[in-house]
């Protein structure tokens, strides 16, 4: 059989390669290839990548529309549906919650995105992964900049939303967002990986999933400025990491909405004890805690039975 | 629970340097043993056969020496790699190809092989023809920009084979590799893994529970609760059971096996086929059989001993019978505990 001769042929080729190759470079092709088929399977889920959207825009019409109209006649002298104002420039409240929802899209895509490990546990494909000559860590750091490139998309898609509800984006603005989305999309799902590197099911995922989605979502600041509250919320607010992620999130959106930077400011940012946090050092702290989560996951797939 | 042979257990050395190397391997999970101190070598080039029910612990042996699980005791060697020492290099020089299906559904058979050889390494310029090459040996190469999802159980397994040897392994594990498969397909998928083997020098470790896939090895090893019962080539293995296998379907089993021992000085067995003699000569054997038997006979069959007669006569069980549930609920259980922790 003639394709047996070629098979032998090309078999001493790939042997004498395996050798010849140093590892680092083995390590950067297998991140790139683990991040590459993420990509591919997101492009092809078409519903996966329109339902991920639905949600935020859910989120956005319903509290958007709903709050803004109820707080504006509530608060009746500011007219209209002004829901925040500062020495008379004024930010809509669907115009306030919409980075907390940009922040959302990337949020749910970055933890559910890193289901696909247990998935691919349960379906063996994580098997073929595991068993292959590479460290490790490139499965750790391929899932997780797999999953951070399809919430930072999701989010950059989210971004289309800005002008139809007045908030004007310059793609200096655009620019600006794009490694802010990265590094909350990359330090959940480091995190989401971590998780998942040790589920061994579905459900249990699912679960921790919704316990600490949903709580970590309210306490951001996404829906709601994080002024004024109960002592014991401010705590958990002050300790939730996506808070980090969201302030800066909403400066650099906002910076272009119309409103004064300094009522922009004063709403987007968290505080520590009155002082604003700077998002440069907001970030700085949210990539830090980005690459513990990703160390947790290397250790986490290191582990053998 | 030990069991005991009167049969001398046979090895056939291997006589070169031994390319698989066990010794004393032990794997426990909790309580339950599934392997217990296992000793193998397998010489290169050869085509081994791991035969055991399911739950005999032959799942387990592979993965530890593909480095998925770690064992509890004992040493075992790869390609002259130490599997608990030097797990990359081990992992560099194997093919696998899994039990259960390990493939990315949502992939086309292409992008599955392309995903395969940038993991392993396969350089550039030969990657596109080896990935045609396998697939047209295993008789894809028309499907190759098909989704996965699309293929039947048979093409997914020929897929999986295909991935296997892509990479140029220097020893393939095939782990259950064609169960499920038709005869034919069967057939064919060793067919061209004997030529490959020649042709790229590979050495074959295999497990199965079927018996007419264990023919296609040249030396097999018989496992029965995570201990090795007998070593062989299938004729040594055979020549255990000695001579031929009579079989006579009767109007009364029980009463002809009875009096064909008493009369034939033979040890004859009951089984849903009929009263079962191993005898050195089988076409002496059954007119004699006929002559003594006072209960009419139906039908007689002789034949050479198949595998499972050697299974059998080792552990007076045949293979199919499925006394593997309550391991396989254990290890299950222990997997269970493992993931909550």
């Amino acid at each position: 059989m003639d394709t047996i001769a070629e098979l032998a042929r090309d078999a001493v080729a790939i042997r004498q390669q395996e050798v010849r190759t140093p590892r680092w470079q083995r390590t950067l092709r297998a991140i790139y290839v683990i991040w590459y088929r993420d990509l591919i399977r997101y492009a092809r889920d078409r519903t996966r990548l329109v339902a991920s959207l639905a949600q935020p825009l859910l989120f956005l019409v319903v509290f958007g529309v709903g709050l803004s109209s109820s707080l504006g006649s509530v608060g009746g002298g500011r007219g209209g549906s002004a829901a925040f104002s500062t020495g008379g420039a004024s930010l809509s409240y669907i115009q306030y919650i919409y980075p907390g929802v940009v922040g959302m899209a990337v949020l749910f895509t970055a933890m559910f995105s890193s289901m696909s490990i247990v998935w691919d546990r349960e379906f063996g494909f994580l098997k073929e992964i595991l068993v292959a000559p590479i460290d490790r860590s490139a499965v750790a750091i391929g899932k997780a900049l797999g999953g951070a490139t399809q919430a930072m998309l999701q989010g950059l898609i989210m971004l289309a939303v800005g002008p139809i509800i007045g908030v004007h984006l310059t793609p200096l603005t655009v620019v600006e967002v794009i490694p802010i989305l990265f590094l909350i999309a990359f330090t959940l799902t480091a995190f989401g990986v971590a998780i998942a590197a040790r589920m061994r099911s579905m459900q249990g995922f699912q679960v921790i999933m919704n316990f600490l989605l949903m709580p970590v979502f309210f306490l951001s600041g996404s829906l709601f400025p994080l002024v004024g509250l109960p002592a014991w919320m401010t705590v958990l607010t002050r300790i939730d990491p996506v808070a980090y992620g969201i302030a800066p999130l909403r400066t650099a959106v906002l910076s272009t909405s119309g409103a004064p930077g300094a009522v922009t400011r004063e709403l987007a940012s968290v505080t520590w004890f009155g002082w604003q946090v700077p998002s440069i050092l907001a970030l700085g702290m949210l990539s830090l805690l980005g690459s513990v989560f990703l160390g947790v996951a290397i250790r986490a797939f290191r582990v053998r039975d | 629970m030990t069991i005991s042979l009167d049969l001398p257990v046979t090895t056939t050395a291997p006589e070169r340097e031994p390319v698989i190397a066990v010794r004393g391997l032990v794997k426990t999970y909790g309580k339950v043993e599934a392997v217990r101190g296992i000793d193998l070598a397998v010489a290169p080039g050869e085509i081994f056969g791991f035969l055991g029910p399911n739950g005999a612990g032959k799942t387990t042996t592979i993965q530890i020496l593909c480095t998925l699980l770690r064992a509890t005791a004992g040493e075992a060697s790869v390609a002259g790699f130490d599997v608990d020492r030097d797990p990359d290099a081990v992992r560099s020089c194997i093919g696998l190809v899994f039990q259960d299906p390990s493939l990315d559904q949502d992939l086309t058979a292409r992008e599955n092989l392309e995903f395969h050889a940038i993991i392993y390494n396969v350089p550039r310029s030969v990657r596109r023809r080896r990935i045609d090459a396998v697939l047209e040996m295993v008789g894809l190469h028309d499907r190759a920009s098909a989704p996965v999802k699309t293929f039947s159980g048979g093409m997914k397994r020929r897929l999986e084979i295909a991935r296997g040897i892509l990479h140029a392994p220097q020893v393939l594990f095939l782990d259950e590799p064609t169960q499920g498969l038709d005869p034919q397909t069967r057939a064919h998928i060793w067919q061209y893994l004997g030529e490959l083997r020649r042709a790229e020098d590979i050495t074959i470790f295999m497990t199965t529970h079927y018996m007419d896939e264990a023919e296609y090895c040249e030396r097999i090893a018989i496992i029965d609760h995570g201990s090795i019962v007998a070593q062989g080539t299938p004729d040594q293995l055979k020549g255990m059971v000695g001579g031929d296998v009579v079989t006579a379907g009767t109007a009364d089993d029980s009463a002809a096996a009875a009096e064909v021992s008493a009369k034939l000085d033979v040890n004859a067995t009951v089984t849903p086929d009929g009263v079962r003699v191993e005898v050195a000569d089988g076409a002496a054997f059954v007119p004699r059989l006929i002559q003594v038997l006072s209960v009419p006979v139906n039908s007689v069959t002789i034949r050479r001993p198949s595998l499972d007669d050697v299974f059998l006569k080792l552990t007076g069980r045949a293979i199919r019978d499925d006394e593997a549930g309550s391991m396989d609920q254990l290890r299950a259980m222990a997997q269970m505990w493992r993931g909550r922790r």
